[in-house]
């Protein structure tokens, strides 16, 4: 088990003063809390101890203001609170809740500070400080960066020994009894001689008690549900039909809407004829929104076959036409004007590359899409004093403020109700699909629209994930490498996506070297150094954003090295490794893949190491060249987040970012002709297919101080481990993805 | 045009060209069949009609007129599970999930006529189905379970 610190005691403030507009900056507003939101709407009887927990005579209600993208963070977030709260799981509720900057996510903050998150000095706690105040000031909520774990570990515990402790002041002035002669246990608070009082039978009395506000929170021992397998809550309704997701949305009197915009991403349309399209069946209305046309019918397919046959004319895109001017605008970003930031230089890498052989190479990373299976979808209903919104998404508080822009109805009484999504991997990040539900709905007021989007103009419309390239350089000496010097040039994901939103972004963008620049090893002359490319077409963050590409570069560049030099990549690595860490799973998966046996002919193995949102993970990828094509028979996976919170759902996630990984390393691009992208629908972008998936053995390792989220640190690493393994079975490096397009795969 | 769906007869106004999977979600308001690409090539839609696994989003409603039409929920439900539904819940297989209710219609359908299958008859079966989250290995795991409860 780790070394996490027991929280001894900790304070909890329930404030009452919110910060207005949060645009207050410094120390004084810092210091306040946000007001609970579960006060606005709480009924006579009904007790709230804080903003994560409701109790009314009815029903016990915990509140997850993380979305659930599919990682579980619902049933993550339940199992933290419940764990303090002494309930069972199917003894309460879950609600995402509505949005509030109480739910500021304090991990997001820091994970944003530039600087490495094995750095503890003073200076780097002091960046993460700055950061995680800006993040509470603005009262960000948000899901993503991997850190619903981080922010919630704590605070939910928090969360649910305040409303326990309250609880039992409760119970103590019921029954005279003193709190230190009461237990909790399974949602009531017992007595001495075994009367129970149910959690739901003292709402009303605890309503009435001042809260407690120190709690001591419990030993690790002494944990029910954390550390141990459970079965989320979500696993019978998914698998029964009966979970409901936004795209099942259904209300009264509700219409289904289908859009069109132009394919050229943010380019205008001229003009529309719609004379077709109003006529046919079951077409209420054609109505116009930024840069396309919506149709709206009383079906969706309906919807779909109206907004297909309006004719547009579209206008021109604001970036390169054809691939060749994307990467001709790429490998023109390696100059002084273009370097973003020297992000790492150890030793003296001039010196170190002066004399003897230097090796080089060039590598790139293509534009990807997400693609979650459900596609994009938002139901909107707008009235002149209130807008209500259903569907998913990653910034909740950011839809209503958008919403009620658009429809100009108050900001107070715009209410954004998130679902369950399916699936998300950054694209429920983005804006433009609530804001188009927006448009239509504020033309259509009083009802309700459901808009769905086409498979097709969902692939059009996917920002992808950056484009980029890198041209390292290296030198080996006696059997060592002694120099490495890794140039990055992408575009920007954060500015691309600041920019969607009307904000600049100030600073070198932390991502276009993320996972390379924090690579743990201690070679006497390293530099790694981010070259920023204009922006092209518009990118956004895809699973894991800058490390899932330059994680690819700097892991198979340092196989390159110890291939050229003959020595051991897995013994280089730990020669090199500086990070205690990233040691042990180094370790780890070298024993579990049992490294350096013989693995006979036709087949390899590579090996990769990446820290990618502060934890490390290494995996080993097995390769057999097969008459059929190449087969990727196991990947062993190694990772520590310092504490496990559901191993089965560890397991499960860890496995998926390995597919997610390898599928679109092998399979998937996004490339741009006559500015549109030509990959509309899962035949020509699959991710991965189930007969390619290679059996996958996990490690979680717990040693790491802090606890981490796992939703995507195991995807930077896959690449590379895959191309390094391909190498090693068959001698062809690949230095591009998809790497389809040079090797075939079964 | 008529739909027998679930053991339910329901009668709806549609196309003789709308896919079976709008005539379900959208005039049903059956909703466990789920749109993913519209061109049966990720199987969210599978729904059984006359015992076999059929994409709803490229069937018309003039072909599953007049058959016999299950979905997920006409499958089982969390009272009454179908042994590939309870092999799923086991395995803890759902990620995201949207995809799921698919993969269940399309194992149940394949162990229907192949009861003792391979890992490559496993892998050919279930490979037009797609998962985004990745949940492949759980999948595989869950299919094999359901075949040995089945088997009884």
């Amino acid at each position: 088990m780790g070394k996490i610190r027991t929280i001894a005691r900790r304070s909890f403030l329930i404030g009452s003063t919110a910060i207005a507009g949060g645009v207050a900056f410094g120390t004084y507003s810092v210091k306040r809390a946000h007001k609970n939101p579960l006060l606005a709407n709480l009924e006579e009887g009904e007790a709230t101890f804080n903003p994560w927990v409701k109790i009314s005579k009815e029903a016990i209600t915990l509140i997850t203001p993380h979305a659930d993208i599919g990682q579980g963070a619902f049933s993550m977030q339940a199992a933290l609170i419940a764990e303090e709260l002494d309930v069972d799981f199917g003894q309460f509720d879950v609600s995402p809740g509505t949005p509030s900057a109480v739910y500021y996510n304090a991990a997001l903050g820091a994970e944003l500070a530039p600087v490495m998150t094995t750095d503890t000095s003073p200076s780097a706690e002091r960046q993460r400080t700055l950061y995680r105040n800006i993040v509470k000031v603005i009262g960000l909520q948000g899901t993503g960066g991997s850190s619903t774990t981080p922010d919630s570990f704590d605070k939910l515990r928090v969360a649910g020994a305040v409303a326990r402790e309250t609880l039992k002041r409760a119970a103590s002035k019921q029954s005279g009894v003193a709190v230190s002669q009461l237990i909790t246990q399974s949602g009531a608070v017992i007595l001495p001689d075994g009367t129970k009082l149910k959690y739901t039978d003292l709402a009303d009395a605890a309503s009435k008690v001042q809260p407690v506000r120190d709690v001591t929170l419990r030993d690790p021992k002494q944990w029910r549900l954390i550390g141990k397998s459970m079965q989320r809550l979500d696993i019978v309704p998914k698998s029964t039909g009966q979970q409901n997701y936004g795209i099942d949305i259904e209300l009264d009197g509700m219409m289904y809407a289908a859009i069109r915009t132009n394919p050229r991403q943010g380019g205008a349309l001229n003009s529309y004829d719609d004379s077709k399209a109003k006529n046919m069946r079951g077409v209420k209305s054609i109505v116009p929104v930024t840069n396309g046309v919506a149709a709206i019918a009383d079906n969706s397919w309906r919807a779909f076959q109206a907004v297909d046959a309006v004719e547009c004319a579209w206008g021109e895109a604001s970036y390169p036409l054809d691939m060749d001017g994307h990467w001709a605008e790429v490998e023109a970003s390696f100059t002084l004007e273009r370097l973003d930031k020297v992000w790492r230089e150890d030793g003296d890498i001039e010196g170190g590359l002066a004399s003897g052989d230097i090796f080089e190479a060039e590598y790139r990373a293509p534009y990807v899409a997400h693609q979650p299976l459900e596609p994009l979808n938002a139901t909107v209903l707008v009235t002149d004093d209130r807008v209500d919104i259903w569907s998913g998404h990653q910034v909740p508080g950011i839809v209503e403020q958008r919403v009620a822009k658009i429809t100009g109805v108050n900001k107070n009484n715009v209410h954004f109700h998130n679902q369950y999504m399916g699936g998300s991997f950054g694209h429920r990040l983005e804006f433009g699909f609530i804001d188009q539900a927006a448009e239509i709905a504020n033309q259509m007021r009083g009802t309700p629209i459901k808009l769905t989007y086409t498979r097709e103009e969902d692939f059009v419309h996917d920002y992808p994930r950056q484009i980029t390239m890198a041209r390292p350089t290296g030198r080996t000496e006696n059997g060592k490498i002694t120099a490495y010097d890794l140039p990055i040039a992408s575009v920007s994901v954060a500015s691309s996506q600041a920019g969607r939103m009307g904000q600049a972004m100030p600073g070198p963008d932390s991502q276009i070297p993320a996972g390379a620049w924090n690579m743990p090893y201690a070679i006497p002359n390293l530099r790694v150094s981010a070259y920023r490319v204009p922006e092209l077409a518009p990118v956004s963050s895809w699973r894991s954003v800058g490390a899932s590409s330059a994680g690819f570069f700097g892991e198979s560049f340092f196989d390159e090295l110890c291939r050229e030099a003959g020595i051991d990549p897995l013994e280089e690595r730990l020669r090199l490794c500086n990070d205690p860490v990233a040691r042990k799973v180094l370790e780890a998966v070298g024993e579990m893949s049992n490294w350096g046996s013989p693995l006979g002919a036709g087949r390899g193995r590579g090996l990769a190491l990446v820290n990618s949102f502060g934890v490390p993970v290494a995996e080993v990828v097995e390769v057999t060249q097969t008459d059929l094509g190449l087969k990727i028979d196991k990947v062993f996976v190694a990772a520590d987040v310092g504490r496990i919170v559901d191993p089965v759902n560890f397991d499960n996630h860890v496995k998926g970012g390995v597919v997610w990984a390898l599928g679109h390393a092998m399979n998937s691009e996004i490339t741009y002709k006559d500015g549109i992208a030509e990959q509309t629908n899962y035949h020509a972008h699959e991710g991965m297919r189930f007969h390619q998936c290679p059996e996958i053995f996990v490690k979680g390792l717990e040693t790491a101080e802090k606890i981490r989220g796992i939703g995507e640190p195991t995807v930077p690493p896959a690449a590379p481990a895959l191309a390094n393994a391909i190498f090693d079975a068959t001698g062809q490096r690949l230095r591009e993805m998809p790497f389809h397009k040079f090797i075939d795969f079964v | 045009m008529e739909f027998l769906v679930n053991g339910t007869t329901y009668e709806t106004d549609v196309e003789d060209d709308m896919p079976l999977l709008w005539v379900l979600r959208d005039e049903l308001k059956i909703k466990g069949p789920k749109y993913g690409c519209g061109i049966a090539q990720c199987g969210a839609c599978t729904v059984h009609m006359d015992g076999m696994a059929v994409r709803s989003c490229s069937v018309s409603a003039e072909q599953a007129a007049g058959t016999e039409i299950v979905t997920i929920e006409g499958l089982g439900n969390p009272n009454s599970l179908h042994a590939v539904q309870a092999a799923w819940i086991e395995n803890q297989v759902a990620q995201c999930g949207y995809c799921q209710a698919g993969q269940i219609m399309a194992a149940a359908a394949f162990l229907d006529i192949n009861p003792e299958p391979t890992d490559d008859q496993i892998d050919q079966a279930m490979s037009a189905n797609l998962c985004r989250c990745g949940t492949y290995p759980r999948i595989r795991e869950a299919v094999k379970s359901a075949a040995t409860k089945l088997l009884g």
